[in-house]
């Protein structure tokens, strides 16, 4: 009997990758992207599989881990979110040319809307740059199918080849039947060929034309070519887009063709379906204009297959503002779309959200909330405070973060502003405070950490370190000392990493104890400043709280509120804990006590007593 | 087809009521369709779950505004910030705020009185059931509890009668 399962998207890419004889996965997580190879361990674990997995420090080293593992002839996968690939876009570029032997499958998930990225970007087009073909799913089960097509694609043809899912097929769950999976014996082969695998810039231009070859040739292949979804489709005489169509690609597609059903009209529309937006057929292009006077083009998120209709009258999208250029497509946004197109009334206008919701927040008792607390303490308003990607982001709140750029850039641009205001000269230099996390940090803090030292730059530097990767699902870094399936591997210290990196100041302390954390703070700011000073880095270390595999902190004591609040507020303004609850203006705070998790904290930012801890402090 | 918006914010369980359903209507043998939110909105911001349940060849992840045929509110703040997805005949059950359309029950206070505060979720989904509304009865969501089990399992239970009982006491 065959069994139905609900799969996230993910998972499901997870399931595909398996289905199709995967013999390595690597991943930096991110979101959308963070379940896929969570997923496959889950996998291997159940299946005994020999396959190699990895979290690996960031995502161009991911790809080229997995990029040479597909050299020697077997079957491999790197997984990352969109602003990943930029971090991987240097390896992604050069491999186009190389090529692969075993299939190469790159999982890029896009995050329109943004839910949880800095951009919008649109991978097809990376994909586009790359000269690489990309296919596009509109479903998780789609997701799954199209994981073991990109594979035997990449093998038929030996190119890289994108997978790229959005976060409406990632994080949507579907049911649908397991497959076996199935693993195909692949020794490696590494077979030399320095022509091919090392090429100077003259072979380099072989490479060019045989990648050109390949593309013209997958264009054509019949497996990807965009066609006709409602094949009994009749349009009537009368209809006023009797010579119009639909292309679309991708979670737009299932949007239209459900709004289309809904109207009545999935019959009388054509729908063209491109699986593979890049490289478009210039077979189909010539087609759709030949035989349609209008073509509406519905995609994410940005103009991929539009731009290689390279015709501006009868085509539309978003280079004619036919589709909104940013946001993502949600289906009430598809369904004013399509009536706009096809001549029909708008849809009756439903309100929108009344209320501006509650915007995230770091947990009650993150130690993030606390290290930030004293730096706010010690270096007041007008210090600078470039800051990272990560939970602690929403330090935005407690207004110690002002800038959040990408992935390792609150160090460079801690040196940055350092530069800026001493190259003028001004005596009174503005206190400059980064923060970053430890995944962070591994990931691209290291290079520019050296680069401030040996610049003479002088800030103060806090790793926010929590031992995990917290915001995508608690993934260990490489000082957990664990691989990914719970293995024992060589733990990596921060401290030691940063005095490698010629740093003259560091030392690590548990924010929660905010005295000491704040006068270590205060040292930190004297080294800074010193005649001979630099940078200095303290090391925030406190387990973050929602991670089970680290050991949790026994609470022995709790936090009560006593006559002396007088319901100021400030506790609630400054510090932001959830686990906070005001009661109006001149009325006691309270405690959520479902929430607070006996850090104490608080009771040390309230100036008038308001706040004690209570208990056993057995 | 049921189309059915979870809202509530990040910790209360918007994910485990939404998969709950889902399976309950695989069971059923129905095709489920849903959306989740995660990333860093699940760190107490506003979370909603899309779930679409019946025969959903043509269907896609998201509901559009005002074609909700159900909407769970399981924070005060829901269907203020999400309410627009129900349509005008449609069923909200929310928790602890009242209006002219909306069936409604302390189920963080019956929770509270149970001494499991983290199950309110269950209070309301146990109370949304016994409405009769829902595309599955509050049996079908009981077999799915025991079925997930785990340490939490009587009290998860307990929960979704309390929220039945809430409703039956409403009526009368």
């Amino acid at each position: 009997m065959k069994t139905r399962q609900i799969l996230l998207g993910n998972e499901a890419i997870a399931h595909g990758l398996l289905e199709t004889s995967c013999t390595m996965a690597t991943s930096y997580p991110g979101t959308p992207a963070s379940e896929v190879l969570g997923t496959l361990a889950q996998l291997k674990k159940q299946q005994t599989l020999g396959l190699h997995l990895e979290w690996s420090i960031n995502e161009k080293v991911a790809f080229e881990v997995a990029l040479a593992n597909s050299f020697t002839g077997r079957r491999s996968a790197v997984i990352m979110k969109q602003v990943g690939l930029n971090v991987a876009a240097d390896p992604l570029m050069s491999a186009a040319y190389t090529g692969v032997t075993g299939g190469f499958v790159i999982v890029v998930a896009d995050d329109p809307g943004p839910h949880s990225s800095q951009t919008e970007q649109d991978s097809r087009f990376i994909a586009m740059a790359a000269k690489l073909p990309v296919l596009d799913p509109s479903s998780p089960a789609e997701a799954r199918d199209f994981v073991r097509q990109a594979m035997s694609l990449s093998e038929k043809y030996e190119i890289p080849v994108l997978l790229r899912p959005t976060t409406r097929v990632c994080h949507a769950r579907q049911d649908m039947e397991l497959h076996q999976s199935f693993q195909k014996e692949q020794p490696p082969v590494f077979q030399k060929n320095p022509g091919r695998w090392a090429a100077t810039p003259k072979f380099r231009l072989l490479l060019h034309r045989q990648l050109n070859e390949k593309l013209e040739k997958i264009a054509l292949d019949p497996e990807f070519l965009p066609y006709l979804m409602n094949e009994k489709v009749t349009t009537s005489q009368s209809d006023p887009w009797q010579r119009s169509c639909v292309v679309a690609s991708g979670v737009a597609l299932a949007y239209a063709r459900e709004i289309l059903f809904d109207l009545g009209l999935w019959d009388r529309v054509a729908v063209y379906k491109a699986p593979m937006p890049y490289p478009l057929a210039p077979s189909f292009r010539d087609e759709v204009l030949s035989r349609y006077e209008r073509i509406l083009v519905l995609e994410e998120s940005y103009p991929v297959i539009e731009l290689q209709f390279q015709d501006r009258k009868r085509v539309f999208g978003r280079t004619t503002g036919t589709v909104p250029t940013s946001g993502e497509l949600l289906p009430e946004v598809v369904e004013t779309v399509l009536r706009g197109f096809l001549g029909l009334q708008s849809a009756p206008l439903i309100g929108t959200s009344g209320s501006p919701g509650r915007r995230p927040t770091l947990c009650a008792g993150c130690p993030h909330r606390a290290a930030f607390f004293a730096i706010k303490k010690v270096f007041h308003k007008k210090g600078i405070y470039p800051s990272d990607i990560g939970c602690y982001t929403l330090g935005l709140n407690l207004n110690v973060v002002d800038t959040v750029l990408c992935m390792g850039a609150s160090i460079s641009q801690a040196a940055g502003f350092h530069h800026a205001y001493q190259a003028v000269g001004k005596e009174d230099i503005p206190a400059i405070c980064a923060t970053i996390g430890d995944s962070t940090f591994f990931h691209a803090g290291i290079p520019a950490l050296i680069n401030a030292v040996v610049q003479r730059a002088r800030f103060v530097l806090i790793i926010l370190d929590n031992s995990t990767t917290a915001m995508t699902g608690h993934q260990p870094t490489p000082a957990s000392g664990k691989s990914l399936d719970g293995g024992s591997v060589p733990k990596v210290s921060i401290p030691d990493i940063v005095r490698a990196c010629g740093v003259g100041f560091v030392a690590e302390e548990d924010p929660h104890r905010l005295k000491a954390m704040v006068e270590l703070l205060k040292r930190a700011r004297k080294h800074v400043q010193a005649k001979n000073g630099g940078v200095a880095v303290v090391v925030a270390k406190s387990p973050c709280l929602m991670d089970r595999n680290q050991a949790e902190p026994r609470v022995t004591e709790w936090v009560s509120v006593t006559d002396e609040c007088k319901g100021c507020g400030l506790c609630v303004k400054e510090f932001e804990c959830p686990a906070l609850e005001p009661q109006g203006k001149k009325e006691p705070v309270q405690i959520d006590q479902t929430l607070c998790s006996g850090c104490g904290v608080c009771v040390l930012v309230c100036p008038h007593g308001g706040l004690v801890r209570v208990g056993s402090g057995e | 087809m049921q189309q059915i918006i979870v809202s509530g914010v990040g910790g209360q369980g918007v994910l485990f009521v939404t998969r709950l359903l889902a399976e309950a209507a695989l069971e059923l043998g129905h095709s489920v369709l849903i959306s989740e939110t995660h990333g860093m909105a699940q760190r107490g911001g506003n979370v909603i779950s899309h779930l679409k349940v019946g025969s959903l060849d043509n269907a896609s992840p998201l509901i559009r505004p005002g074609r909700a045929d159900v909407f769970l509110g399981l924070h005060v703040d829901a269907f203020g910030v999400h309410g627009f997805y129900l349509k005008p005949d449609g069923k909200a059950f929310c928790n602890a705020v009242s209006g002219p359309r909306l069936h409604t029950t302390d189920a963080t206070g019956i929770a509270m009185e149970l001494g499991a505060p983290l199950s309110s979720n269950l209070v309301l989904l146990g109370f949304a059931s016994a409405s009769g509304f829902l595309f599955c009865t509050p049996e079908r969501l009981e077999i799915q509890l025991i079925r997930v089990g785990g340490k939490h399992r009587e009290i998860n239970l307990r929960a979704l009668a309390a929220g039945l009982e809430a409703y039956q006491k409403n009526r009368v």
